[in-house]
């Protein structure tokens, strides 16, 4: 059996500043063994510990979707030491991804459902993997309506913009993008947080539609009421969580909440699941 | 068949002359002030004469710090920045007198180290490489609470030999094939009698008077009992020192990092402890246990209530009675559980 800790080597191959003030960058990895990117077979939701030898490792939701072949993609806000280190780094050097870990999103249990997508912040990028995936022309029509809500505290902290500006320009997904607040006059799109434009946008519930959530804690905490109030049953929001992690595959003992561990049993929960863990906050 | 072997204390050191041929061998020894397991040097005597180590064997399968990979920084080594298995030695080994409430403990962090999903390389090939030499507990301690957590001073689980003190003699007990192999290969081979047994055991269980109750613990609600109002209470005296985590022998937590030197470095997994809040802390300060109760509420429902709850095998607590003994507070797990065990939460 392989050793779950070691990271397949990989170089970086692209570097692309993702926001205007520089904190979030897209990294592009292609693996140094073609035949260990079979070995990273994944699917939409899942994570990998990005692995660089004397730094150190963290988790990553992964931003590519598994309909893009070659390579695998990561979206990294900078805050601590890897990541800051990460930031630094040049197109060319190599490191290790370890993975793919984690659920995914249960999209094979979606096929033929309506899904609503709310995103926030940074934590946009495994629900990009999830749009990629939805809109590939293989699978978009095993999905019924496709809406995505998706926030950023200005417009230059909006991740993924041309791939956003291109999804406006189809018929076969309803994008509803806003801002906390702008400035700018020529911002077309919605103004206001979140949870608030959800309850303007998202669609009535029924047992057929399905959310799928990803933020900051604040935003998860006040949209959950809102698709309480729009009729969503609780197992039909689906959440994805985070907590500090070392091993990512349920052995090093940190990241539970309750007697779940996020890295293995998560991180993606359904929030009927969610009633019966405890939050860690009290 | 278990066969059963009398072990003369004459030949005993002898005996484990002769298996330091062909093992790496752990013991108790003394260690300043108290007796902890390790490895033997050549010629030297496990000292069965303890009470108990002050930390547990654990460390024999799972080291405080362990060496995971290597790697080179230098950009002119063209492997630079890959990771590189670390020779390791897991040719056999044996623990020598190690109690049982200790091998047990081993059986129940096995089943975090090997999962359906995922086996831990370090721990488990460290494991499978062990041969576990029990010695019965004639005079446990006082603050062992062993007979009420599934085990007991004669518990047969997780070891392969256990050994009965019966003065001038040891009756060996051959529990698993393994255990047949190293008696033999220590010259441990006149056929002995157990009919002593049974009568040693109970005399033995009959000391323990600590108890700690457990019985309603697994019908309880978890959000029941983490909501529960005395976990400030309960937290109040700690002092966050770790003590408790650092000698648990069913405590696995543990870190990685990195260390390097000049170009060269070594990703190192070290114990750690649900007791600092570093454990938990997000990279943007966000911690979900920042405050004390949260941490020692996470150590005692983690033992007492999600173990139980996730595999069905009872708690995570042997009764070794290490913690009681070191905690500089006197936080007491038995008291802490007879609290959950008896709450009943308002409707
Ligand atoms: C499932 C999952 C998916 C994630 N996806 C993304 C993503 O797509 N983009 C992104 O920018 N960030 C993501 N994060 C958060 C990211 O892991 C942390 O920001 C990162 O680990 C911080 O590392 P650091 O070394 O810079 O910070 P430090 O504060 O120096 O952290 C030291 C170490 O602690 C651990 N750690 C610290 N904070 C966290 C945290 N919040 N979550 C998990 N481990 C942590 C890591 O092992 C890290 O190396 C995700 C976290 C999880 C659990
Ligand atoms: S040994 Fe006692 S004081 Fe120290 S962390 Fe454990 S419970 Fe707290």
């Amino acid at each position: 059996m392989q050793n779950p800790y070691k990271a397949y080597p990989v170089r970086i191959d692209s570097i692309d500043v993702a926001t205007e003030d520089k904190s979030l960058r897209t990294f592009t990895f292609v693996f140094l063994n073609p035949e260990d990117e079979q070995k990273f077979a994944y699917e939409s939701g899942q994570f990998a510990e990005l692995s660089i030898p004397g730094k150190g490792e963290i988790p990553i939701g992964i931003a590519s979707s598994p309909t893009e072949k070659g390579f695998v993609r990561f979206t990294v806000f900078r805050t601590g030491l890897v990541t800051n280190h990460l930031h630094n780094m040049k197109v060319g050097d190599i490191m290790g991804v370890r993975g793919p870990l984690g659920h995914p999103y249960p999209l094979k249990d979606l096929e033929g459902k309506n899904i609503v997508i709310i995103g926030a912040g940074f934590a946009f990028t495994t629900l990009r993997s999830t749009i990629v995936y939805m809109l590939n022309p293989e699978n978009r029509s095993r999905f019924g309506k496709i809406d995505v809500i998706y926030g950023a505290r200005n417009p230059g902290m909006i991740l993924y913009k041309d791939e956003l500006t291109a999804w406006e320009q189809r018929d076969d997904i309803n994008m509803h993008i806003t801002v906390d607040g702008t400035d700018d006059p020529s911002w077309k799109y919605h103004t206001g947080f979140v949870p608030t434009i959800t309850e303007k946008v998202a669609p009535q519930a029924d047992d057929n539609t399905y959310a799928i959530m990803c933020g900051p804690p604040m935003m998860l905490k006040f949209t959950k009421p809102v698709l309480d109030k729009l009729g969503y049953k609780h197992e039909n929001i689906i959440l994805s969580l985070e907590n500090r992690m070392k091993c990512g595959i349920g052995i090093c003992g940190r990241c539970n909440i309750g007697k779940e561990l996020i890295c293995k049993d998560g991180p993606v929960f359904t929030l009927a699941q969610l009633k019966h863990m405890p939050e860690e906050d009290t | 068949m278990m066969k059963i072997i009398n072990i003369d204390k004459q030949k005993w050191a002898g005996g484990v002359e002769s298996l330091s041929k062909s093992y790496r061998l752990f013991g108790p020894v003394k260690d300043v002030d108290c007796h902890n397991f390790k490895e033997l040097k050549q010629g030297e005597q496990p000292d069965l004469s303890y009470g108990n180590t002050k930390l547990s064997p654990k460390s024999v399968v799972f080291p405080p710090s362990e060496a995971m990979f290597t790697y080179s920084l230098d950009e002119s080594n063209p492997e630079h920045h890959i990771l590189k298995d670390v020779p390791k030695d897991y040719s056999p080994r044996a623990v020598l007198g190690m109690r049982p409430c200790d091998a047990k403990a081993v059986s129940l962090v096995r089943m975090n180290f090997d999962t359906p999903e995922y086996r831990d390389p370090y721990w488990m090939d460290a494991y499978e490489a062990t041969t576990f030499v029990g010695l019965a507990c004639e005079n446990p301690c006082a603050s062992c609470f062993c007979t009420s957590t599934g085990c007991g001073p004669y518990n047969e689980e997780g070891l392969d030999v256990l050994l009965v003190d019966n003065g001038n003699a040891y009756i060996a007990k051959a529990l698993t094939e393994k255990g047949e192999k190293l008696l033999a290969s220590g010259g441990f081979t006149d056929a002995g009698d157990a009919s002593a047994v049974d009568a040693k055991k109970a005399a033995a269980e009959a000391k323990i008077t600590a108890k700690i109750e457990t019985d309603k613990l697994s019908e309880k609600v978890i959000m029941d009992l983490y909501d529960a109002p005395f976990w400030h209470d309960v937290a109040f005296a700690c002092i966050n020192c770790c003590t408790c985590t650092y000698a648990c022998p069913t405590c696995w937590c543990f870190d990685i990092q990195d260390e390097n030197k000049g170009c060269e470095g070594v990703r190192m997994r070290n114990w750690d402890s649900c007791m600092t809040p570093l454990f938990t802390m997000h990279g943007s300060g966000h911690n979900p246990r920042d405050k004390k109760h949260q941490r020692v509420r996470q150590r005692f429902m983690h033992k007492l209530k999600y173990f139980v709850d996730k595999y069905q095998k009872g708690i995570m607590c042997v009764g070794c009675g290490r913690c009681v003994q070191q905690c500089p507070v006197n936080l007491d797990i038995r008291t802490v559980s007879k609290t959950m065990n008896d709450y009943v939460a308002k409707s």
